[in-house]
């Protein structure tokens, strides 16, 4: 790869194409919520005789502000970078899309990016099912409500950095408590430095037990807002458990799953903390993410066009899939 | 087929929720009628097994059922909010208690389902799901769930509450003849007297977690025993004013009549006057006659709310016939015609006469 250009180009810029992608999905979506607006404003001014004031134009002007300063030019930023060879800030070639067509081809992305998608899969198909059990486990009322609530919520108060900390001590073999219980019990020989079935098993569970609360929170106060009334009717028709869980909380935790299902999705298609501190993306290239890899590009070899095109495929891929979940949730069943 | 509650109490969060209530249920339709928080939600969960009494028994058919988990028991019940399977059509919806129902013979399910339907007139609706109907629809799908099985108890709480008001005629009117000729005991709960009178089944009127009074519904309106009894079965509410006994007439701000039935001078009584028994144009020789000034008239149409208000700052509803147009603020008079006072006793709330023919000698 071609283009270190590294005078005159600080590291933080670099920091910030790389973080991109997460301001920039909320961007998009509130430009699409406003776009679909669009029309009925269109309609109601057709013979509209109202007073027009645009000095409420003010009001949103910090927001215009605010929302260019931290998404739209830090994009086009990285939108710069993509196009262009850069060798020194004086001396660059613009190259097209030729960046796009290196990273798309690029083998080492290509795997990442499978391996990504099937992470995401598997946190969905276990995170899931998990949270909504949990949910519907958890005491509906009395002072347990609370309690359970607490003892739920508590992964989700601690920082990603720490939670991998925790997990990279934790899956230990030698000083580590649920390392040294799997190689001492079942007597499996666990090591996720060495063994990268491992190494993903450990993520994958880590990634579990930090953000299935999420899911079961959500899930919860879905359930909560079902009157009582719908579980008597149900007794009363004698339903069984799953009879009552299948035709009445779930239709009921459609829209609140539909936001976990999002939500994980796109947080865990984004993974970056957790493994590149408990495995920095080993071993080998077992559990480096499309997120690990672009940062190695974008800081690590300092490559600002491919990491640039990078970043913005990744953003298509994140915005892309994301539609696609929220169509398909939102029409079946309707 | 009988429903007996012997001395069944609910106590909640120290809260006496049911009092000691006794009551027994024939076949057919009871109509339980009283005021919000009267206990007519709670004596329902607790017939149906939903919610375990306190103290006392739950006996249907001779049986004592109280233990008996609602699983197990042969009742349906309708809630006032709409509660039908979200995620079933109309048609699965009927079905799912025919279809839990291990007694009910499955090949039977198709035509009894098709049956209540149109009996409850959704019969076009049944590839419906809830979310797609009107309220009344819906209320319509979860009576027909309710009916359709047939079950010693059935139990409808309010059905009709959240209902619009044509809605509620309507369904009122076809609900009417439906459970007359029930095997089963069906209780109905209301808080709107229109519809205790329309049914004209047994009512019982509940009030603070008691018995208030039970029997025909018509016949307590008229000669209400209480003066809770009338409070409850009067819409618009009734008129209260004081009185007092003095020689065998009742003195009520500066005006007075005879009361011969009334005894013990000097007794402090409530005079109840339904509104549209107040006129404001003389009634007949002996009428009573309150001085007072005009506060608001609602017009509804078919008839006309006048607010009044008396020298003592009183105020009294006068329920008259047709628009009426009046203008705040200008003298009236109400006439009251004696004849359709209720008196009852300020200390008990017993009737004490109507002044037209005295109730009896008691008190």
């Amino acid at each position: 790869m071609t283009g270190r250009g590294a005078d005159g180009i600080s590291p933080a810029d670099a920091a910030v194409a790389g973080g991109q992608v997460t301001g920039e999905v909320l961007t998009g979506d509130t430009l699409a919520g406003a776009a679909r607006e669009a029309p009925g404003e269109h309609d109601a001014s057709r013979a509209d005789t109202r007073t027009k004031d645009n000095r409420a134009w003010f009001l949103v002007l910090p927001v215009v502000v605010s929302v260019a300063f931290t998404a739209v030019i830090p994009l086009m930023t990285v939108v710069n970078f993509s196009v262009q060879d850069i060798f020194s800030p004086t001396d660059r070639i613009f190259v097209g899309l030729d960046w796009f067509r290196d990273v798309a081809r690029d083998p080492e992305v290509r795997a990442a990016f499978l391996r990504t998608l099937l992470f995401s899969a598997q946190v969905l198909l276990l995170e899931i099912p998990l949270g909504v059990a949990l949910a519907v486990s958890m005491p509906r009322r009395g002072p347990w409500a609370s309690a359970a609530l607490v003892v739920v919520a508590l992964p989700l108060l601690i920082p990603w950095n720490v939670v991998g900390t925790i997990w990279q001590i934790f899956a230990r073999g030698d000083i580590g408590l649920g390392g040294w219980a799997v190689n001492t019990i079942p007597g499996v020989d666990f090591n996720y430095t060495l063994d990268s079935t491992d190494a993903w098993i450990t993520v994958l569970l880590m990634d579990v037990w930090h953000w299935t609360p999420l899911v079961a929170l959500l899930a919860y106060a879905g359930l909560r807002s079902i009157p009582d009334p719908y579980f008597q009717a149900a007794q009363i028709d004698g339903a069984s458990g799953w009879a009552t869980f299948r035709h009445i909380q779930l239709p009921r935790l459609r829209g609140v799953l539909t936001i976990a299902i999002l939500l994980r999705f796109m947080d865990s298609f984004m993974i970056y903390t957790e493994p590149f501190v408990v495995t920095g993306g080993g071993p080998g290239n077992a559990t480096s993410f499309l997120s690990i890899l672009l940062s190695k590009i974008a800081v690590g070899q300092f490559d600002l066009g491919p990491a640039g095109a990078f970043s913005l495929l990744y953003f298509l891929i994140v915005q892309i899939v994301s539609y696609v979940f929220f169509t398909v949730l939102t029409r079946t069943g309707r | 087929m009988t429903l007996i509650l012997d001395g069944v109490r609910v106590r909640q969060r120290g809260e006496p929720w049911l009092d000691g209530i006794d009551l027994e249920f024939p076949s057919g339709m009871t109509t339980l009628i009283g005021p919000l928080a009267a206990g007519k939600t709670t004596l329902m969960r607790v017939a149906a097994g939903l919610l375990p009494p306190t103290a006392g028994r739950v006996v249907v058919n001779g049986k004592d059922v109280t233990p008996v988990s609602v699983r197990k028991r042969s009742v349906a019940f309708v809630y006032q909010q709409f509660i039908n399977y979200p995620s079933l059509t109309v048609y699965e919806n009927i079905a799912s208690p025919l279809r839990l129902a291990r007694s009910f013979p499955k090949e039977d399910v198709d035509r009894r389902v098709r049956e209540v339907a149109e009996l409850m007139g959704i019969g076009d609706l049944l590839g419906r799901r809830p979310a797609e109907l009107s309220g009344g629809q819906q209320q319509r799908t979860a009576i027909a769930r309710a009916l359709a099985r047939p079950v010693d108890v059935l139990l409808l709480d309010e059905p009709l509450a959240n209902l619009d008001y044509k809605l509620r005629e309507q369904l009122r009117a076809d609900l009417k003849g439906m459970f007359a000729g029930s095997p089963g005991v069906v209780l109905y709960s209301t808080a709107d007297p229109a519809e205790a009178l329309t049914f004209a089944a047994p009512t019982v009127v509940l009030g603070e977690g008691r018995v208030r009074h039970a029997g025909d519904a018509a016949d307590m309106y008229d000669r209400p025993p209480t003066l809770a009894v009338a409070a409850t079965l009067s819409d618009p509410p009734l008129n209260l004013l004081p009185g007092v006994v003095r020689d065998g007439r009742i003195e009520c701000l500066g005006v007075s009549f005879p009361a011969p039935g009334v005894q013990g001078s000097g007794r402090r009584v409530v005079l109840g006057v339904r509104p549209h028994q107040v006129s404001i144009e003389r009634t007949g020789p002996g009428g009573l006659e309150f001085p007072a000034e005009i506060r608001l008239a609602e017009v509804t149409g078919s008839t006309t709310f006048l607010h009044l208000l008396l020298p003592d700052r009183r105020h009294l509803v006068a329920q008259l016939p047709g628009t009426r147009l009046f203008t705040p603020g200008e003298p009236a008079v109400a006439h009251v015609d004696p004849a359709h006072v209720f008196v009852f006793d300020e200390a008990g709330g017993n009737l004490l006469a109507t002044s037209a023919a005295e109730v009896g000698p008691h008190g």
